[in-house]
Parts: C-alpha cells; structure tokens; sequence
C-alpha cells in the first residue's frame, strides 16, 4: 500500500517548495539540533503523516520558522511544543500525550501481553490437567472408560 | 469491443463463483463430483478474470481513451511498462487484480489439490468462491472498471508522476500476492471448522501455502519500503504510516502463522491457535487493502466523501470477518487438542514467539485505529506517529529477539534450556566484542544503539549457530564438515537464513539510525562540499527533455574517502501533462552504504542540495531478501513442495537430533 501514501504526498504537496532549506538553519549549532529534534516530532497538518521536519510543504516551513523563533527568544524544548500545541492543537504532536483519553493506547500494549502471558499460563495448566494417556481417539477412550467401569462394577 | 468482452468474462467469473457458493455450501458432503465441479469453477474463474484483466491491460497498452479508466490514469506518451502497471494504479484497477490473483490461488489448490480428501477441497474451494463473489461483485457494481467515456478524449489525463516509476509495476502485485495469498489459509480454516476435522495433514497443506504468501508479502514490504525511499526524496524507509501498518499487520500476524503451523505439523498441538491466526491474518489483509481503500484510515471526511463505497467495502468486512469469528466461536471448541510439551521445549519457544508476534500486532493495530476511534467517539483529533510505534514495538521486539536463537537449539517435548545456551556461548561472546569494538570506534550517538548492535549480532550469529553445531565444525576434518552441511534439510538452512535475515535488516535499521549523518547546503556549478569524508563537487546544471517530463539536472562527481570517483545525477521533473513537480533522488551505493543526494529548488540564484550518508542502510532490504529467499528454499523442499504432502516417499537422511 506504500504506492497509495506515496500517491497522497505527491497529492497533498501544495508546491515545490524544499524540506529543511539553508536559509531556515539557525547559526548556534545547539539551539538548530534541538530545533530538529522537535520539528522531528511535529507533524505537518496538510500532508500524509510527515514530521515538518521533511515536509516540503509550505506550512510545514512556516512552522519550522516558527519553531527557531521560540527556540531564539529562550523557550524551553517543552516551552516549544506547548506553544505550538496551544495554536494548532493536539493532532501536532506525533508522539501523542500520556493523558486520560489516551490511556487506553498507552496501556494497550502491555495489557494485551499481559492477557497473553495469562492466556498461555492458563492454558500449560490445563493442559496439564489433562489425562496422561491421551493419544486415543474418543472411540478408543469410551471403550478405556467402559473397560474401567466394568472393572469396578465387579 | 474487447472491453465489452472484458466486462462480459468478469460478470461470468461473478456468477460461476455465486453459483459455487451456493452448490459448495449445500453438497460438500457429496464427495468427488462435488469437488470436481467446484475445481472446475475455481480454474474457469482464473481464465475469466485473466480475459477480464488482460482487456484492460490492452486497452492501456493502445490507449483506448473510450476507456474511463485509461482516460483517469493513462497518456499516449507514457512508456509502455507505466501504460501497463498504470492499469493497477488506481482503485478499479487494482480490484481486479486483486480478485486476479485471488482466483489464480483458487485454482492452483484445484489443480495441485486432487489428493485433498474431497469434503475439504470442497469447503475450501466454496469459501474461496465466497470471496471472489463479494469482490468481484463489490467491484462489478460499485467500482466498475470497464465504463466508457463518451466522447471518447484525443488524450488521456496521465497517471499521477510519482506512481510512473518501476515500484509500482513491482510492488502492488506483491504485496497483493502476499495478501490474498493468506486466504488460502482462511478457506482451510473455514473449512476445518465445519467439517470439523483438523489434523497435521491440514497443516501440512496450509504450511507452504502460508510460507508462499509470507514470502511474497516480505518482498512486497520490502519493495514498498525502498521505493519510498528513493521516491519521496528525503531519504526515509519506514514511517508508520497507517497505509504501511495495513500491509506490516499481516506480515506480523502471518509470521506468527508460519510459527504456529509449524507446532501443529510437527507435534499436533496449538489446533485452534493456529486457526484462529490463519483468521485473523487474512482479516488483516482484507483490513489493509479495504479499509485503505475507503480511505477511512486517512481521516474519517474522506470515508463521508463516498459513503456508498465505504459502506459497502465495510459491510463486507464485517461479513466476511465477523462471519469467521462467529463460526470459530461456534466450532472452536470442539477441535481436539494433541500434542503435550513442557515449558521449556521447542513448542514453548514458539509459543513465545507467537506471544510477542501477536501482541505486536495488537499494538500496531490499536495504535493505527486509536486517533480513527477517539475521533469518532469523543471528537478529539490526535496523531499517532513514528515515536510511539518505535517505542512500543521495539519494546516488544527486544525480548523476541533476545529468545530467538534457542528456538531452534530447543529439542521438541522437552528440551535442555542449558546445552542450548552452550552451544551459543560463541555467537554470544562474539556479538558483545563486536557491538562494543563498533560502540568504541564510531562513537554513540543515540543511548539505545549498542543493545540494538547486540540484539543484532546475537540473532545473525545466534542463527548460524545450529548450522555449526549439526555440521560439527572444527571437531571433524572440514571435509567432513562441508559435507554434513550440505546435507542438511532445506528446512533447516531456510530457517537460518530467516533468522540470520532479521538479523542483518536489524542491525541495518540500527546502523543507519545511530550514524546517520546530513548536509543541507547551497551549492553553485563548480563549488564543492564535503560529507563523513565524501567530497562532492557540483559540476553542472542543465535541462534536458524526457519522454513525457521535462528534466532539470544536477551532475556531480563524488571522491570517495578511500579515493575514486563517481558520477551523481540528481533530478527535478516537471510532468507535461499534469505539470506537476516530482524529485528523483541519486543515490550511489558503497559496499553496504548509501550516499543519498536531492537536489532542491534554486534558492537565490544558487542550488539547494541535501545530501545524506547513510551507513549499512542496504542491509535493511538485504535482511529482508534474505528472509525471502528463505522462504523460497523451504518451499523447494520436497517434503514440503506445494500439492505433494504425502509424497515424501524417499526419507531424507537427517542428523539426528
């Protein structure tokens, strides 16, 4: 299906404007890398699941401005984002928050392991419950039952 | 004409399929003449969707713009290859090639399937016919492919640019191969649960048709994958997008399939586990190619811009998938279980391995539908995106991957946890000297690199191991030792290679991101830049005309750290037609390496040019072709070919174990 997400990139590109562009680079070293790693995690809102981070749409350069320029004036990394959050909304978050509405999907994975584990633990007991001699059919273990019940009526 | 004809055969294949349904379900019992009908039926349907099929790959190739179709996804310039692949680069399209392959694995289980006892070829064949009735018929009557346009255009619209490249030729029969290939294992499990009857002869047939779709869906994901790369010109090979969960879902799920199969074969256990996933694995499949295609995934306002499509797509779903789960929920119990084993055994191994496959799935599933849900039901929008799929799965790959070696050093029943860890203390020791030399040497740049550096080298090294053990390697002359190792099974060489092939794209995915490095800069003809040692100069600028695209071309020559040099080429396309804007990559390949180069807009009056090197990228495809080709081997065994499961006549000699 990757030809129909490379379809809808090609689509939702509103023009050939550039990913990350020199002009947009900031001069500080560290301030740029922690720009990066934020724009990483913030998504382009007109294109198919892209960070702004490789999105060549024009949006996505607008943010990536704005990003450099709360990093400049001397926000904090979370400052950024909370600022970002607070204009575009949650959906700009690519890691999603640990909160009450996400709980569920925080959980999940671990949950579902969690029910498998005891899923499989149930099931060894179970098994080995289970009469030793059980390679015979039911035809086979009728006729054993019957053999045993006779055996007793004696 | 021709595409009347087309028309014609696919409502005839419809039909045929229909009426199997209905003689299927209501005769199974009736033996040989039932099944004879039903496998003629299977292998008439194959010739009427290729009639269907090739009618409109005909009217692409001429370019019969009375075609709706052709119109929508074809030009008269385009080269002949994209006129063909155009034919399934749109949603009509691809349907019928979808049901194409469906009802081309329909008929090679009637044509390989003779020895089947005829009740179960029976079954199997009806439900395969269910699914090509309410495919062909979704498509007949909601996506019809053959509608004319009239008057017919003198020119068509063109396929959309970035789709007129090789991947899509490749990638979407594969994947499809892959996909549809699994419902030969869901008609077996329908059948087993109404017949009732399940033993290792069932799973003896559905093993190589599961290994079969497995490995075609390896490719088609690795295919995809390489193709974004090079395509989307940023130099990313997984995102996590929706549309890539749909196809990496039931790779998951297939992979714990293969697994499982394998228990039940061997040792007649994991019965209704195994049914189960054969279930769930190809409502994956259905899951990804439909609910992609109602576009409900991408946001649920798509999916209201063409409800009745949506709806349908969803209606048959829910048939199809819920009608399975509730025969399973019926019948399940009633399949006897065999084979017992104690914890720590080859079975146990598996177990585990199915444990975590499944729970990865589960996760990658919740966390792709979870925005769709919480939108819907509480009308929140948020995204869920590449950092949390990296955490969760990796978190769920780590102890699988930690456990995989012993799987196969792990005797069946029982087995001694404690021999099968000598016999990898080799492989162990030499995974840790190695991620901590490379840890020393290239410096760490991410905190997680070096355990992925070890798990890495652990499963490569770790899957050889038995390959060493069983062909006594340095405790008898090494003659002897080659010898004893080309006798052994190809089942055993294929799951090394597997194994040995999730190591490697591993420690493929871990190299590139740890050491990964980037230059965006601004280049001018004649000016030259420097990258992880990679001098590149910029050498020229021109436009040069294509066959239905005008080019603007960057020429660089590259020098190599260890001297040479190569010729880059790196492309801006306009498109004619469309006049839209596409950006062809070069990329230059050393040893396992990649140097990857975009040429950008012109930004005042000079080029900008990114380019990344990045490290060991190849082995992630590598790894993949490797599990393929595994896949591929295990198949030409004979005791395992397709249509012969009892024909194991000449016993293989085989090492004790």
């Amino acid at each position: 299906m990757t030809w129909l997400r490379i379809l809808l990139i090609a689509l939702l590109l509103s023009g050939p404007a550039l990913a990350l562009s020199p002009d947009e680079i900031l001069d500080d070293p560290v301030l740029e890398q922690r720009a990066r790693e934020i724009s990483s995690g913030l998504r382009c809102l007109v294109c198919q699941n892209q960070s702004i981070d490789d999105s060549d749409a024009d949006l996505a350069k607008d943010l990536r401005v704005l990003v450099r320029e709360r990093l400049v004036a001397g926000d904090s990394d979370d400052g950024v984002r909370d600022y970002i959050v607070a204009r575009y909304g949650e959906y700009v978050l690519l890691n999603p928050v640990v909160a009450g509405h996400t709980l569920l999907l925080w959980i999940a994975a671990p949950v579902l392991l969690l029910i498998g584990l005891i899923g499989v633990v149930f099931a060894a007991r179970r098994q080995r419950a289970l009469p030793a001699g059980n390679g015979l059919t039911s035809d086979e273990q009728a006729a054993l039952d019957a053999l045993a019940a006779s055996d007793r009526d004696k | 004409m021709s595409i009347e004809l087309g028309h014609f055969a696919l409502i005839l294949a419809f039909a045929i399929a229909s009426v199997s349904v209905l003689g299927g379900y209501a005769f199974w019992r009736s033996g040989e003449r039932i099944a004879l009908f039903l496998a003629q039926g299977a292998v008439l349907q194959f010739v009427l969707v290729a009639v269907a099929f090739a009618a409109l790959i005909q009217a692409f190739v001429v370019s019969d713009f009375s075609l709706a179709l052709a119109v929508n996804n074809s030009h008269s310039l385009k080269p002949l290859i994209f006129k063909i692949s155009g034919v399934w680069g749109n949603h009509e399209g691809s349907m019928v090639l979808w049901i194409l392959i469906l009802v081309a694995f329909g008929a090679m289980v009637a044509s390989f399937g003779r020895r089947l006892p005829s009740d179960l070829l029976a079954l199997v064949l009806t439900t395969q016919s269910l699914l090509v009735a309410a495919f062909a018929g979704f498509t007949l009557f909601t996506s019809n492919p053959f509608a004319r346009m009239v008057p017919a255009p003198l020119e068509g619209n063109d396929l959309n640019p970035v789709l007129q490249d090789i991947g899509l030729a490749i990638h979407p029969p594969l994947l499809y191969a892959g996909y549809v290939g699994f419902s030969i294992c869901f008609s077996f499990a329908i059948a087993a649960l109404i017949s009732g009857r399940i033993d290792q002869a069932w799973a003896r047939w559905v093993r190589p048709w599961t290994m079969l779709s497995w490995t075609f869906l390896t490719l088609g994901i690795a295919m995809g994958s390489y193709w974004a790369y090079y395509e989307l010109g940023w130099g990313g090979w997984w995102f996590w997008d929706p549309v890539e969960n749909a196809s990496f879902m039931p790779w998951l799920a297939g992979t714990a399939l293969l697994h499982s199969a394998l228990v039940m074969e061997k040792r007649n256990a994991l019965k209704i586990w195994t049914i189960f996933l054969a279930i769930i694995t190809f409502s994956l499949s259905l899951l990804g190619t439909f609910l992609v295609r109602s576009g409900i995934l991408t946001s649920v306002h798509t999916f209201a811009s063409d409800p009745t499509r949506g709806l349908v797509i969803l209606s048959l779903l829910a048939l199809v998938i819920g009608g399975a789960f509730l025969l399973f929920a019926m019948r399940a119990s009633s399949l006897r279980s065999g084979g017992l084993f104690a914890p720590v055994s080859r079975e146990g191994a598996l177990v585990l391995n199915n444990l975590f496959l499944a729970t990865a799935t589960g996760a990658v599933l919740v966390g792709t539908l979870y925005p769709l849900v919480l939108d819907a039901l509480v009308g929140t929008t948020i995204s869920v995106g590449a950092p949390f799929f990296d955490l969760t799965f990796g978190a769920l790959m780590a102890p699988l991957l930690l456990v995989l070696p012993f799987g196969p050093l792990l005797a069946w029943k029982r087995a001694d946890v404690v021999a099968a860890a000598q016999r990898l203390l080799f492989a162990a020791a030499l995974a840790i000297f190695l991620t901590i030399l490379i840890s020393a040497l290239g410096g760490v740049s991410i905190s997680l690199a070096p355990i992925g550096l070890l798990l890495g080298f652990w499963v490569a090294f770790g899957s050889v191991a038995e390959l060493i053990d069983r062909s006594k390697l340095g405790r008898i002359p090494l003659a002897d030792s080659w010898r004893r190792l080309v006798g052994l099974p190809r089942t055993i060489w294929s799951t090394a290679i597997a194994h040995f092939g999730v190591g490697v794209t591993v420690l493929g995915i871990v190299a590139t991101t740890a050491w990964e490095t980037e230059l965006v800069t601004t280049l001018n003809p004649g000016e030259t830049t420097e990258l992880s040692g990679y001098v590149l100069t910029f050498d020229s600028f021109e436009q040069v005309p294509g066959a239905n695209f005008i080019a603007e071309q960057g020429h660089f020559t590259i020098t190599a750290p260890g001297g040479g040099t190569r010729p880059m080429v790196a492309e801006r396309r306009t498109y004619v037609a469309s006049g839209m804007p596409t950006t062809e990559a070069a990329i230059e390949t050393y040893g396992l390496s990649q140097l990857y180069l975009q040429l950008g807009e012109p930004l005042e009056n000079t080029h900008v040019v990114r380019v990344w090197h990045k490290p060991y990228i190849t082995l992630i495809w590598l790894g993949a072709i490797l599990m393929a080709g595994a896949g591929v081997l295990s198949l030409t065994d004979r005791r395992r070919r397709v249509g012969a499961p009892q024909r194991a006549a000449k016993p293989i000699a085989e090492p004790a174990e």
